[in-house]
Order: C-alpha cells, then structure tokens, then sequence
C-alpha cells in the first residue's frame, strides 16, 4: 500500500506516521544528529555585483545555431561514368565523365584530357547537364583523389628588396607538378579504353554542346 | 471537293486536345450535334466534342456502342494498327515521337549521319556534273 495511493481525492491511504517511517527520514536524521540536513545557500547570487544597466525588455541571448549543414545531394540521375555537360566557366559547353563525388558535395570529372583538354577537375552540381549516356567506369581507380588535392600550394614569401619586388611576378610560374600529370593518365587510361569501345562516344566527348535553331532545352530529352 | 472522311460509327480518330492528346479512338455514337462516344482498347468509354477529334480514313465495321471486347475484336479484324502505322499520317507521327525521345549522344549521331549522308549526296552530284560537262 504505497502512501500515495489515494482513497479519494485529498484523502492519502496512508498516514503521516507510516509514511514518515517509510521514506526513512528516522534514518537521515539519526545520521546527520538528530536534524535534517539544510542545502547550504551558494554564494554566486551575492557574488554577482549590481549591474550598472538593467534592458528595458526582457530579451533572450541569442544562441549560437547547432545546426549542421547536410551532404550535398547527388542527383539521381548522375552515376559514376555518366557524361555531363559543363555549362559555366572555361570548359563550357564540354562533355565531360563524371568520376565522384567529394566530400565538399563538389562532383569530381575528368575530360578524359586527351580527348577534351578537360583535365581531372571538381564542378559543382548546379553547373552541369547530366545526359542519359554512361560510360564504363570499372577500371578506373580515383580513391586517392579529394579535396585535399585541389588545394593551393601556399606561396612562400618572398624577400622583398627593391628589384625582386619586381621581379617575383615573372618568377612565379604555374607548372603543374608532374604527380598531376600522371595521375591525370593513370585515370584517363581505362577510362579512354572504354570510350573507344563505344563507336562515336569519342568524337561526341570531343564536342562541345550548344544550342541550335529550333532547339527548345525544355522539351528535349538528354 | 467533296468531303472524304465522315464522322459515322466506326469511324476511326486521334484526339487532338486534352489529356488523351495523341491517341487513337473509335467513335462508337454520336451524342448529339457537338459530342460523340469515344472508346478505345485501352480507354474508359468517354464522350469528347468533335472539335477535339481529328479524323482518319480509317474505318472499322461495328454495330452502335458495341461491347469492349467486340470493339477490340473488330479493331483487330480490320487490322486498324497496322494500317495506322503505314499510313504517311501514322509514319510522320511515329517519327516526330522517335526525335522527341532521342538523347543527347543519339543527336550527335544523328548529325554525324547527316553529314555523313549529305558527303555522298554531294559526291554523286559531283560525278554526275562531270559526266555532263
């Protein structure tokens, strides 16, 4: 019969006794000599010196945001191996393979360079057309390829005295390092085996896109 | 002059409007001087203004509102798909479908072949000029 249950309302089933023995205060008391322990008040609301501005309204601080961004999504429509069109920036208008996607949600795709100077390059998402043609991707292997291999080479300062300030800006030349270039064959390799398997897929990846006369972009399927 | 292609029972049409756009339906009744009962193989019996109708040459040889399984069974008789897809009317619109549905690889082939096809046209062309001159 727990104390708590109730006979009616207001009206315990056990009394004030019983349940005084039952929840062993006896016991504590006994322990700290015969009286309850009082909580011991904290300092912190005396330490706390009167602030000299009091906000007319009670505002709430504001909360820095926990929020995570998400992955990017990948479109359904983009696998490994699928042909995508550029339509922004250098490469505009290429038709390039689609390799992965990074960690940073940006796609990573390669021309392949010998047949559309496309080199391996990460593109994002909202500036590609994906068309419905795929490429055999098996052989080709670009797991050590990430973020990290975009990254700029930080230039090392240079000593400034009165002629290499003018000096540096020739000095600074953009070769690529030779890793690149191999690794560039490397994937390029299977890739461009598989291609040529396929009749015409190599004069097509050669070709930019455009629009003709008559072209209505909505209506056609890619 | 005269007319060639009549809206009577049996007469086989393509709705030119609305949802069932493209498709080809037999008129089973007329309903009044505007509308016509439609049905087709494929299709909930309908009613449709004639407006949205086109007519074919292609007739069948049916009783007024005949049943669905009689209806296909005519259609089959009269071989009504077969003589749709050899007409130049029914050759055309199959074509414009196939355009309509090529990928993009698919149109760069398509022009490779046109060149392609033109290239020898020009050459044959090319020969015969010679030939006269």
């Amino acid at each position: 019969m727990a104390p708590t249950s109730k006979l009616s309302q207001g009206i315990k089933k056990a009394s004030r006794s019983h349940t005084y023995h039952r929840r062993g205060l006896w016991a504590i008391k006994a322990k700290h000599g015969g009286a309850f322990p009082k909580a011991v008040k904290t300092d912190a609301v005396a330490a706390v010196a009167a602030p000299k501005f009091y906000p007319a309204d009670d505002v709430k601080p504001r909360q820095p945001s926990t929020r995570k961004p998400n992955a990017t999504k990948l479109r359904s429509s983009i696998t490994p191996g699928t042909v995508l069109i550029l339509l922004a920036g250098r490469f505009m208008g290429k038709r390039v393979v689609f390799l992965k996607q990074l960690k940073s949600g940006l796609l990573l795709v390669t021309g392949p360079f010998m047949i559309n100077g496309v080199p391996i390059r990460r593109v994002n998402q909202a500036y590609i057309f994906a068309t419905s043609t795929n490429v055999d991707v098996s052989g080709v292997n670009v797991d050590k390829i990430e973020d990290k291999y975009f990254a700029r080479d930080k230039k090392k300062k240079a000593e400034k005295t009165e002629d290499e300030l003018f000096e540096t800006e020739k000095q600074t030349t953009k070769d690529l390092p030779q890793f690149k270039k191999e690794d560039q064959k490397a994937v390029d390799a299977a890739l461009i085996k598989a291609i040529e398997a396929v009749p015409d897929l190599k004069a097509y990846l050669g070709a930019r896109f455009s629009l003709r006369d008559g072209d209505k972009p909505h209506d056609m399927v890619f | 002059m005269p007319f060639k292609r009549f809206v009577e029972i049996g007469r086989v049409a393509l709705v030119n409007y609305g949802k069932d756009y493209g498709r080809l339906v037999v008129i089973v009744d007329v309903v009044d001087q505007n509308r016509a009962l439609i049905d087709a193989p494929d299709m909930v019996r309908c009613q449709i203004n004639f407006k949205r109708l086109s007519l074919t040459d292609i007739k069948i040889d049916i009783k007024r509102v005949p049943k669905k399984t009689t209806l296909i069974k005519a259609m089959e008789d009269a071989d009504v798909k077969s003589k749709w897809e050899n007409s130049s009317w029914g050759k055309k619109l199959i074509v414009q479908k196939r355009r309509a549905s090529l990928n993009d690889f698919d149109r760069f082939k398509v022009m490779l072949a046109r060149i392609k096809r033109g290239g020898a046209i020009r050459q044959e062309l090319a020969k015969l000029k010679k030939a006269v001159a």
